[in-house]
């Protein structure tokens, strides 16, 4: 099953002058698939993937998640379907600096409401557990290393089982070891959970690890090179 | 929506930052504790301006004015009916100044419902006697009790009380003035010469000080048979009627249908004391065109620092977005903030406002006027605290509105792009 496709997408910016940034862009990302978008800065791969993450909705052309077009539906519906469907990991970790670690776990399955507190503060701590990040669950965000807060940041992006993992460069910010630790941990959750991983990254040695490599140059993708 | 996890992000982002919150808070407290302290003592300054009138101008005043006639008996003759008369030279008959019927007159007053209390006086003119020296004066004839329930006689009464000359026949209250220029003190015995020539010894049980010097000088209060029989009259004599009123507006309308209902001439208050209106009306004016500046810039501070504050939380906005919130949720999370920085503020402004009212009620203030004000008068109105909560959060509910509104719709592209 495809879980997210795009169908022609054009994208333009319009300050300061009219550009043209991204190019019938279609392609799609399959269940269970760890795909990485490279390209060098500017070539429009963040775009891309913002557009992709539902965030961004001036685009030309079609968006389908799970089958199902996304396109023109109204932000309400939009940030419905980020926090059931999609899971994001920034470069910078992007924690709520205020509240403990656990807690900024817990907010997207508060949001969703699906289940009581307490059952979400059993997951969100699975979740941490998953990462190895469980005995850091009580203090601030703020108040934890780099690479932690980038474990923490992908246990809030499973929180509610998404069907797919959107990563801008999550490991751009981070060194060698932190680096390979969330690797490995996006590579366990494709095998053994049958996640579909999308991650724009720079990062060649990451990338050479995934499934597929879209490379892109000058609002286009210019390849796709399989392992 | 699910309030109680809006409800705890917003705590959360206040708490965590107390002393920004508290910052924030304090704007309001000040504007709302400052419209407090300005009602308070505005209201509670033009109450006792007010009274100042009120206490010694009764709603509507009944008397009976000496005047000629309007009707001469030639306008009765039916020869001349259509006739162009002069008459030269009228005069008033000579006539007592005693209101015809009084007792009945005052009996149906009181029964009226418009009518709070209608109560006699009598006018005695005389000398006052201390040693050789004699003054002109003029007694006045009262029901002291009644007086002072209706007119706080009590207030101006500097030495002695209202009280005494009730009990004493023979008493009276002395105008400060007389008191002084006679060498006379509380206790002590005055002699009064009627203007029928008899002379009445009275024991001064009260000095009275209204603040003016010119009735100071002259005028006295005793007990109205006292009056009556300076007069030589009887107990139907009554030059007076003061009629005081629930509702001082329909003054001139009662007053009016009086003048036709009896034949006694009737004066309100407005017509007595045309500037009374205009004073308190402009004083009342300006100090709502004060109170609502201070609360305007109390709802400014609380933008500007919400403002502020949806700024620093740029990232936040965009994460929460980010992870399935809607511009909704982020809105009112926003609008919540400002809401309960409103509601802290405005809390601490009514305390910090009650005290300062407190504070400034106990502050010295002295007046010839107002013999027996010691203090600032301070008007402990509930209504101020209601309006001043429900403005409190009006206000940072609007304050917080514009820049909810902004960041419900910020693009969390534009912020995650912008690192």
């Amino acid at each position: 099953m495809k879980i997210i496709e795009a169908r022609s997408i054009n994208k333009y910016f319009y300050a300061p002058d009219r550009f043209h940034a991204l190019k019938d862009i279609s392609f799609s990302v399959e269940k269970g698939e760890f795909v990485s978008i490279m390209g060098k800065s500017g070539c429009g791969k963040s775009t891309l993937l913002y557009i992709l993450s539902t965030m961004d909705t001036d685009y030309e052309g079609d968006l389908l998640m799970e089958e199902q077009r996304v396109t023109g539906l109204s932000h309400e519906q939009l940030s419905k379907i980020r926090n059931e469907h999609i899971g994001f990991v920034f470069q910078f970790h992007y924690l709520l600096p205020e509240f403990s670690v656990l807690e900024n776990v817990m907010l997207p399955a508060l949001k969703l409401g699906r289940k009581s507190k307490e059952e979400v503060e059993h997951d969100a701590m699975t979740k941490l557990r998953l990462l190895d990040i469980d005995s850091q669950a009580t203090k601030l965000a703020s108040r934890i290393s780099g690479g932690q807060k980038q474990r923490v940041a992908i246990a809030r992006a499973l929180i509610n089982n998404p069907s797919i993992i959107m990563g801008d460069e999550p490991t751009g910010n981070l060194d060698s070891k932190n680096a390979s630790i969330v690797f490995d941990i996006f590579r366990e959750l494709s095998d053994e959970e049958d996640l579909s991983l999308l991650i724009v990254t720079h990062d060649e040695d990451f990338a050479n690890k995934t499934d597929r490599i879209i490379e892109m140059e000058d609002g286009r993708i210019i390849s796709h090179k399989r392992e | 929506m699910k309030w109680n996890l809006i409800f705890s992000i917003a705590t959360t982002h206040l708490f965590s930052r107390k002393k920004q919150t508290f910052v924030a808070a304090l704007g309001v407290t000040f504007g709302i504790a400052a419209y407090i302290i300005m009602m308070s003592f505005m209201t509670g300054l033009n109450g006792l301006l007010d009274g100042m009138i009120l206490n010694r101008t009764p709603h509507v005043r009944l008397y009976n004015e000496i005047v000629p006639s309007e009707l001469q008996p030639l306008d009765f003759s039916a020869t001349y009916g259509d006739y162009t008369k002069q008459i030269h030279s009228v005069k008033p008959k000579r006539s007592q100044q005693r209101i015809a019927n009084a007792l009945p007159l005052i009996h149906f007053l009181n029964e009226q419902p418009e009518v709070q209390g209608a109560i006699p006086q009598v006018k005695a003119r005389g000398f006052y006697r201390g040693g050789s020296t004699e003054l002109n004066g003029s007694l006045l004839g009262v029901d002291v009790l009644e007086e002072n329930r209706l007119y706080q006689l009590g207030d101006y009464i500097v030495q002695g009380r209202a009280e005494d000359l009730a009990k004493n026949d023979k008493g009276i209250i002395l105008g400060a003035g007389v008191a002084k220029k006679l060498s006379l003190e509380l206790g002590e015995n005055i002699q009064v010469t009627s203007s029928q020539g008899s002379v009445f010894t009275l024991k001064i049980v009260g000095l009275y000080q209204s603040g003016l010097a010119d009735i100071d000088n002259v005028q006295s209060y005793v007990n109205i048979k006292m009056a009556q029989r300076l007069m030589g009259e009887g107990d139907n004599y009554i030059t007076d009627i003061h009629v005081k009123l629930h509702n001082i507006e329909q003054a001139p309308e009662l007053s009016a249908k009086w003048n036709r209902m009896f034949d006694v001439n009737a004066m309100d208050i407005q017509t007595a004391n045309a500037q009374f209106e205009t004073g308190t009306s402009i004083r009342n004016m300006i100090s709502y065109a004060v109170s609502i500046t201070l609360l305007i810039v109390a709802g400014f501070g609380i933008y500007n620092i919400l403002n502020m504050l949806i700024y620093e939380k740029m990232n936040d906005i965009a994460i929460l977005k980010a992870t399935g919130f809607s511009g909704g949720d982020v809105k009112r999370i926003f609008i919540l903030q400002a809401m309960l920085i409103g509601l802290m503020g405005g809390l601490l402004g009514l305390l910090i406002g009650y005290i300062g009212s407190l504070a400034i009620s106990h502050t010295p203030f002295e007046t010839e006027a107002l013999p027996t004000i010691k203090t600032f008068p301070v008007n402990f109105d509930w209504s101020f605290y209601v309006i001043g909560t429900v403005f409190a959060l009006l206000s940072t509910f609007f304050a917080g509105y514009l820049p909810a509104r902004r960041a419900e719709r910020i693009d969390p592209v534009d912020i995650i792009r912008g690192q």
